[in-house]
């Protein structure tokens, strides 16, 4: 398919875009921050994004779902990115849809998929162990038990963890510490005994937990996807996620360029338009072109999740690698031109620069998918 | 995507074509200027094979394949072109003929030639009858080439032009010329420059090669002494030549930043030549790391381009293009290219150093030093990036 937007995947992105603009900009993330809410984004808003057909926008029609798939996704990621909303978007509508509705039994997917199409609940991927991401480091014990297992071990960074109604907690059930084999995924209740759940206070407002398990027991119908077999899983939730966080960190530089380059018109010194010097001028078209690749790697990486391409990790990883780091030249280059402005809480130009920063990180960063696409690509 | 029947009965009718007329040489890689048919009036071929596919090709309207039948172009579509394109790149086949007068000359005649320069100059840039050369650049004009000043003064039916041009690619070979002049001495620069063609035959023209660093000489400067130019070879308006100038810029722009978008398919990518290089370690990865995390930024940089590329005609096709985006292209294409090299360079050690032996040792060390001026050529790079502060970011003039 042509690396273009159709005319209904445009509606989409104007839409999304008008939403988050009005209902969730940059002074909602103020708001929330301000004033310590405690959960850390606003229900009512992702209540209206399942009128907008948003929160179900990649789960089958089937499901209670749009059934739109990830390009549509990735648009509304993007706005999200735009206007640093809070949403549980991406733990909930993204990484856990995509697992459950890839691995999950008719039961599972009845159960859990038209509730967060619908808005009514936040499910939370508990999976990274360590603060730099490898997603086949898991020291997370799972042990057979009764008709079940049970569960022991830390997730110190699962994001939503603190509003999660459910938990999919990544276990190891056989294998060595970084073996991709003997992984297996189960559905847990966060209130269920044994499980510890501490908010966790970020650089970017959003929110993450520390998720303890201490011989949690579940039983065999909470096992999602195969026993020993959940990392093909993962990682196919995994990638979704990543190409929707390079999606939101695309939204986030582009946003942050246009406040730069309308700073650059507008802030005058030596008695002209800063903008009129030429050490900012180029270093502004060099962003731009930039931002140009990071778009096409983006919609790479989501057309390619949709067309089901044998080659969409590496894409996936392309998108996270090439876009983390333009959203982070996009954004540090931001603050620089804003100047001492650029370094005061009053300005929303900071806000970009630690979600670009924190969005990077998250589900690797561009020397992880760096290494991935080596490794994906033989050398 | 599915294509439509249509499309798909062209690509069957463009494969087996192409399985039947191109002869298997040139189906090897390009691997150096000897390789390339330039066509023109003095142009000797390098095999029979080189002489065939460019009539064969040429015959099919090939050469150009979105130019008009009329003007000995195929007369196809953006789709069709593109399919052949992908047939083309399928059999890895050579382009028939590279020539200025296909890839800047011929869209500006296109757009801003008579009827009557068309059909005179198009058919023959389409079967690579005559070799035409860029008389831009001047040493006193640059970057800042508007400032140019050979003059082009009327005397009665022929305007006499007088003055020196330099980087002129290839005018020693050159058969036409396709020149920027001042004609109104007196008006703003931009507005006094037109456009004018002449026979390099025509008396007063000479040239002479310039020695580059790579060793070659593939640019001249060019000197006029009274030449005569009839009147009506002056294309488009008088004193608005710098409109063509510039829209021609674009299409050499998008010409020479599109040197790297091979990356992606087609051709032998930078991470096969490291690992045929260097191997590979135990773990299965390339063993200098420092190197290996360099070949990796320049693979995905150079995959990220190559998308941006497709991305670009993509959207110009559906109508949704933002334009101007050829200063963006080569800009950026030209640096990547230039940053490809410098590993090329690097994965081959010592062994990239050799200047002149055997089974073209010294290729890939001139090819280096030509690499550098990609981003001097047709507009530096910052001279590219001074245009996309203005036009696309509409940043206040300095």
């Amino acid at each position: 398919m042509a690396l273009v937007l159709t005319d209904d995947e445009r509606m989409i992105r104007d839409s999304a875009e008008g939403f988050f603009a009005e209902h969730a900009p940059v002074a909602e993330l103020r708001r929330l921050r301000d004033s310590r809410d405690p959960h850390g984004f606003d229900r009512a808003l992702w209540a209206r994004m399942a009128e907008m057909g948003f929160a179900g926008v990649a789960i089958p029609e089937a499901h209670g779902g749009a059934g739109l798939g990830m390009v549509a996704a990735g648009l509304i990621q993007e706005a999200i990115g735009r206007n640093l909303s809070l949403t549980p978007f991406l733990s909930t509508s993204i990484l856990s849809a995509t697992l459950l509705a890839k691995g999950g039994t008719a039961e599972q997917k009845a159960a859990l998929l038209p509730r967060i199409a619908a808005a009514e609940i936040v499910v939370a991927l508990a999976a990274d162990e360590a603060p730099r991401h490898a997603p086949a480091h898991i020291g997370t014990r799972a042990h057979a038990s009764g008709n079940g297992f049970r569960l022991t071990g830390t997730k110190p960074f699962v994001l939503d963890g603190h509003v999660a109604d459910r938990l999919i907690v990544a276990a190891r059930t056989s294998g060595a510490d970084s073996e991709p084999a003997g992984i297996t995924l189960f559905l847990v209740d966060p209130k269920a005994e044994g499980v510890r759940v501490e908010r966790r206070s970020l650089v970017d407002s959003r929110n993450a937990a520390r998720v303890t398990l201490e011989g949690v027991q579940v039983d065999g119908a909470d096992v999602l996807g195969a026993v020993g077999e959940g990392f093909a899983l993962l990682e196919a939730a995994l990638d979704a996620g990543r190409a929707c966080l390079a999606a939101e960190m695309l939204g986030v530089a582009d946003r942050s360029f246009a406040l730069t380059t309308e700073y650059l018109r507008t802030r005058e010194q030596f008695g002209r338009p800063i903008g009129s010097f030429q050490a900012l001028q180029h270093r502004a078209a060099h962003l731009f072109c930039e931002l140009e690749l990071a778009k096409s790697v983006t919609l790479k990486a989501l057309r390619a999740l949709d067309e089901g391409d044998s080659r969409s990790a590496i894409f996936a990883s392309l998108a996270k690698a090439k876009v983390g780091e333009v959203a982070r030249l996009a954004t540090n280059e931001a603050v620089q031109m804003h100047g001492g402005i650029g370094m005061t809480d009053d300005a929303d130009i900071g806000f970009y620069m630690k979600r670009a920063r924190a969005a990077a990180e998250t589900f690797g960063d561009s020397a992880f998918h760096g290494d991935r696409i080596a490794c994906l690509m033989r050398y | 995507m599915d294509e439509t029947a249509a499309l798909a009965e062209f690509r069957a009718e463009t494969r087996a074509w192409l399985e039947a007329n191109c002869p298997e040489e040139m189906r090897q890689p390009v691997r150096s200027d000897s390789d390339i048919c330039w066509g023109g009036r003095r142009f000797v071929f390098s095999s029979p094979a080189q002489k065939l596919w460019l009539e064969r090709m040429a015959t099919r309207g090939w050469t150009v394949p979105e130019w008009p039948r009329a003007y000995g172009g195929g007369g196809l579509s953006k789709e069709e072109a593109r399919v052949l394109a992908q047939e083309m790149r399928r059999i890895r086949a050579r382009p028939p003929l590279s020539s200025f007068g296909i890839w800047m000359l011929g869209p500006a005649l296109l757009r801003y030639g008579s009827e009557a320069q068309k059909a005179e100059h198009l058919p023959k840039i389409a079967r690579g009858e005559i070799r035409w050369c860029q008389g831009y650049s001047e040493p006193g004009a640059g970057s800042d080439l508007a400032s140019l000043r050979t003059s082009a003064v009327l005397e009665g039916d022929h305007f006499i032009v007088n003055g020196q041009k330099v980087w002129t690619s290839y005018a020693d070979r050159a058969d036409w010329i396709f020149c920027l002049v001042r004609t109104e001495p007196d008006a703003p620069k931009h507005l006094g420059i037109s456009f004018l063609l002449f026979d390099m035959e025509s008396p007063g023209v000479s040239t002479a090669p310039i020695r580059l660093i790579s060793g070659s000489s593939p640019f001249c400067q060019t000197f006029f002494d009274n030449v005569r130019v009839p009147r009506a070879n002056l294309v488009g308006e008088r004193g608005r030549g710098w409109e063509i100038a510039k829209y021609l810029l674009t299409h050499e722009r998008e010409m020479i930043g599109g040197m790297d978008s091979g990356a992606a398919e087609g051709r032998d990518g930078l991470a096969q030549v490291a690992k045929r290089a260097l191997g590979l370690g135990e773990d299965g990865r390339l063993p200098d790391s420092m190197l290996r995390t360099d070949v990796i930024r320049q693979e995905i940089d150079s995959w990220a381009f190559a998308l941006t590329m497709e991305r670009v005609k993509d959207e110009a096709k559906a109508g949704q293009g933002v334009g101007a985006l050829s200063s963006m292209l080569k800009y950026y294409g030209t640096e990547l290219n230039k940053r490809r090299m410098e590993l090329m360079m690097s994965l081959q050690g010592t062994e990239g150093l050799l200047w002149e032996g055997e089974d073209r040792e010294g290729d890939l060390a001139r090819a280096w030093l030509r690499s550098r001026a990609n981003s001097i050529e047709g507009g530096t790079s910052e001279v590219q990036l001074n245009i996309i502060a203005k036009t696309m970011l509409r940043l206040p003039a300095a």
